[in-house]
């Protein structure tokens, strides 16, 4: 499979009267057309929208997801197959990308999990999208809607703004200014290809426990999903869309599972120290015989596949661990040579265990943080969306939101802080 | 004078006041620098000076230690200091224990900047590493020569406000504590480094070594049934509609005490879950999902046990530091067996 | 929190969905549970349905209250 990604720089966002990438590289919306689309949605009372651009004093909360500007400009389907398009097999031939770009969803809460985006100050250099030219959403559902519907509702409508985007700025003439092609072929082609090379996959833990805590693969609610093989350039396409804040903190965006760096650092090894022979995607589920046949099944398709080296990463903490742990544990009594990406939770003075599980397998593991760190964020000029949640939700706590706008939150509350794809340069160290 | 004003904790043994039979002596304090406080004043090179020295029996230290550190603190405070050295204690078991609560002290209440220096086994070190900067000695006294410019350093440093980095380099022993840290790479980038030295047999470290649990031998069981007082504990994050005492979604810092006087079941109009970890939808449906009240009434009816104890304790076991779980647990235990009850039964999601 | 109270000597059943981790973290009398979102409880099935599997596990939790280990026990 070989899918090249058309990157368009996008430096800049502002209101106009037409989507589109201007020359100077500002994308500009046309607000009336993209809102006109988002409120065809019934289950909305209200839909608005805003921009925020790197250095703003801007917070932006409760956040739900992010998604990245992406649409198919050659090849079989659509971005985000089997939530807002067909569910033809996506990752081969052109996708179009608003490289810096980003659609934030917002809007009134739908549980604890949601999180804080700071456009400038302390909060931004926690927040991978504090650098991403942000074209926020601010949902209103209307009474009475279950809960379930104003989620889907509000997740659809990320999709759906993030697919216009591209889409208007490509029609309007837009040029990509660079190129990347990733290509992955057979099994049997990389087995041959590279016969010395360790043999390496990617085991893809997906958050799956429910409101707030799903995952989707082409449209599919992964809970459901008996782990499986995906194509690496399949995830470039949407393929994998977030339905989760699992805390915000160690969410997996649709943003990181677009751009999912595990993927991009085992593609640049491949073929010089490593053979990476595909992805396996599994779930976290609430069960134990679920957790014990998803973990099972993963293993032992990496068996199948002749594996020698898997990169495991979590979503979520908690449970999670529990599968995190078991996949280590038998994959290491399976011969496999494992590397895990977590993130922490240490309590707010670092000194507790940081994780719910443990095995001595585990003799690899890479941290993206400690969540329970506290962090002051200053008050901000202008707030996006809602500030009264900030007491409620995951990683606040009574008096979290001041008199005088600042906020004293844990890290949890910061939506991607600590993502467990490793998608930032955050860790942690023993003092 | 340039400098800084230091004290220096010692006990009765480098005082020079006596061996064992002086182990019972009470805090005292003396100005100036005492036996090895002299080496730490030739070290200190002038930019810092032991302006007194406090010093208390190992003995009466370990069988009062409450007032000793209260008075220990006070006369120390009386110099004024900027900063504290405690020890070296070496392998001395009671001294590197009071070398570790006075340092833990000096740290929390007096606010100052301290360090302390043992060998790596003595008990102290277990007990305080995760509070105090502590140096590793040798076990013995002829290690004072290495151990005095050690601790002085790192004393140095601390008095210049200079954050301490990695313990490794700087030479202290590690403390046990998380420290959030950006590193030169991403996440993705320094799993599939290390994985593919993992493969070739190479030299990798983990960023974070797996934690040794400990265990509790099993309690006896009940022998009575039918006369027992069973209490209900959750940490599934059931509590009152409106959650009053605002347990927090996630990191609980607190547990709450609520009663049963009067309440068969759990139902949805007296209970909701203030839980951020699980889909909350079937515990708001049905608050003895998680909380089987409606059952261990009807079990109490019968007479299947004699009583279920009417306080409820709850809290929210998300990302929950286990510190704080081991804190809710002994004040719940101690409550627990105050109140005559027989045996326990956890919940969790 | 499960070791601190058993400290004190009183026995102390864990209900749990996720048994491997109250395993690592050494509760020492275990009962699975149905799911982390309604440990005690299943919503596919009817009211009387969900509280026999309720009862069933409540007194699980009490005859492993009343049984003798030396070890970590899953009942």
């Amino acid at each position: 499979m070989r899918l090249e990604l058309h990157r368009a720089r996008v430096k800049g966002i502002r209101w106009g009267s037409a989507t589109a990438l201007a020359g100077d590289g500002v994308l500009q919306v046309n607000r009336d057309e993209l809102l006109a689309l988002i409120r065809e949605d019934g289950r909305f009372a209200g839909v608005d929208a805003d921009l925020a651009s790197p250095g703003d004093r801007v917070r932006i909360v409760p956040v739900k997801d992010v998604v990245e500007p992406r649409c198919k400009i050659e090849g079989d389907g659509e971005v985000f197959p089997g939530m807002i398009g067909d569910v033809e097999t996506v990752g081969q031939g052109k996708t179009f990308v608003l490289d810096g770009a980003a659609v934030v969803t917002c809007g009134k809460i739908v549980g604890f999990q949601e999180g804080i985006i700071d456009m400038s100050g302390v909060g931004a250099e926690y927040t991978p999208y504090s650098v991403t030219f942000n074209l926020v959403l601010i949902f209103r559902p209307v009474d009475g809607i279950e809960i379930y519907e104003y989620e889907q509702a509000c997740r659809l409508a990320g999709l759906k703004a993030a697919l216009y985007l591209a889409r208007s700025a490509h029609e309007s003439g837009a040029a990509a200014d660079r190129v990347e092609t990733f290509e992955l072929p057979s099994v049997p082609e990389l087995l041959s290809a590279y016969p010395k090379l360790p043999r390496v996959a990617y085991l893809y833990q997906l958050q799956t426990q429910g409101l707030l805590h799903d995952t989707y693969v082409y449209g599919l609610d992964a809970k459901r999903l008996i782990a499986t093989i995906i194509h690496p350039n399949e995830t470039m396409d949407g393929a994998i869309v977030s339905g989760n804040c699992v805390s915000s903190c160690d969410k997996n965006s649709t943003f990181t599972h677009q751009n999912n760096p595990v993927i991009s650092a085992l593609y640049a090894r491949h073929g010089v120290d490593l053979n990476f022979v595909g992805v396996i995607i599994s779930n976290e589920n609430v069960t134990l015989i679920d957790k014990r046949r998803s973990s099972a099944y993963a293993v032992k398709l990496a068996r199948i596949l002749g594996i020698e080296g898997l990169v495991i990463s979590e979503e979520g903490f908690g449970n999670p661990d529990a599968d995190l742990i078991m996949n280590c544990h038998r994959a290491e009594i399976a011969g496999i040579r494992t590397v895990l990406i977590t993130d922490e939770y240490a309590g707010r003075d670092g000194a507790s265990q940081s994780l719910a599980d443990a095995t001595k397998e585990a003799d690899a593991v890479v941290s993206c943080g400690n969540a329970n760190m506290i962090v002051e964020l200053p008050k901000m000029d202008r707030v996006i969306g809602y500030t009264d949640y900030v007491d409620v939700i995951a990683g606040g706590f009574s008096g979290s939101l001041r008199a005088d706008g600042s906020i004293e939150v844990e890290l949890q509350a910061i939506t991607g802080a600590t993502c467990e794809l490793g998608f930032t340069r955050m860790g942690a160290k023993t003092l | 004078m340039s400098g800084y004003r230091i004290v220096h904790y010692m006990n009765q043994f480098f005082g020079g006041i006596g061996g064992e039979e002086s182990a019972g002596i009470k805090p005292e304090s003396r100005s100036g620098a005492v036996g090895p406080g002299m080496a730490f004043s030739k070290a200190l090179q002038g930019k810092a000076e032991i302006v007194g020295t406090v010093i208390c029996g190992d003995g009466y230290f370990a069988e009062n230690m409450d007032e000793a550190v209260e008075e220990v603190l006070r006369l120390i405070g009386e110099f004024k200091p900027d900063a504290v050295i405690t020890g070296p204690a070496f392998n001395a078991g009671r001294y590197g224990t009071a070398c570790g609560s006075v340092a833990d002290a000096v740290g929390k209440k007096l606010k100052l900047p301290v360090v302390s220096g043992m060998y790596q086994e003595n008990p102290g070190v277990d007990l305080y590493r995760k509070s105090v900067i502590i140096i590793p000695t040798s076990d013995n006294a002829r290690g004072i020569k290495d151990a005095v410019p050690a601790m002085t350093n790192i004393l140095l440093k601390l008095l210049s406000g200079e954050a301490l980095g990695d313990p490794r380099t700087e030479g202290y022993l590690e403390r046990g504590i998380r420290v959030n840290t950006f590193h030169p790479r991403s996440g993705a980038e320094r799993a599939v480094d290390m994985l593919v030295l993992k493969m070739r047999g190479e030299k990798f470290e983990t960023e974070y070594p797996m934690p040794v649990f400990d265990r509790v031998a099993p309690a006896d069981p009940i022998k009575d049934l039918k006369g027992a007082k069973i209490a209900l504990l959750t940490d599934g994050g059931i509590v009152p509609t409106g959650n009053p005492d605002r347990i927090e979604a996630s990191s609980a810092t607190k547990y709450a005490t609520y009663s049963f006087e009067g309440v068969r079941s759990a139902t949805s109009d007296l209970y909701q879950t203030a839980h951020g970890g699980y889909d909350p939808t079937y515990a708001n449906q049905n608050p003895n999902r998680v909380l089987p009240l409606d059952v261990l009434r009807d079990m109490e009816d019968e007479g299947v046990f004699a009583k279920l104890h009417e306080t409820w304790y709850t809290t929210v076991g998300n990302g929950t530091p286990v510190a704080n779980g081991k804190k809710f647990g002994s004040e719940i235990g101690a409550q627990l067996k105050k109140d005559g009850v027989d045996a326990v039964i956890l919940t969790s999601t | 929190m499960v070791k601190e109270i058993e400290r004190y000597g009183l026995p102390i059943v864990h209900i749990c969905t996720i048994v491997p981790i109250s395993l690592t973290v050494g509760a020492n009398r275990i009962v699975p549970a149905i799911a982390i979102p309604h440990p005690l409880g299943d919503p596919t099935k009817t009211p009387e349905e969900e509280y026999a599997m309720r009862r069933a596990i409540v007194e699980k939790a009490l005859s492993a209250l009343q049984t003798p280990i030396t070890e970590q026990t899953v009942f």
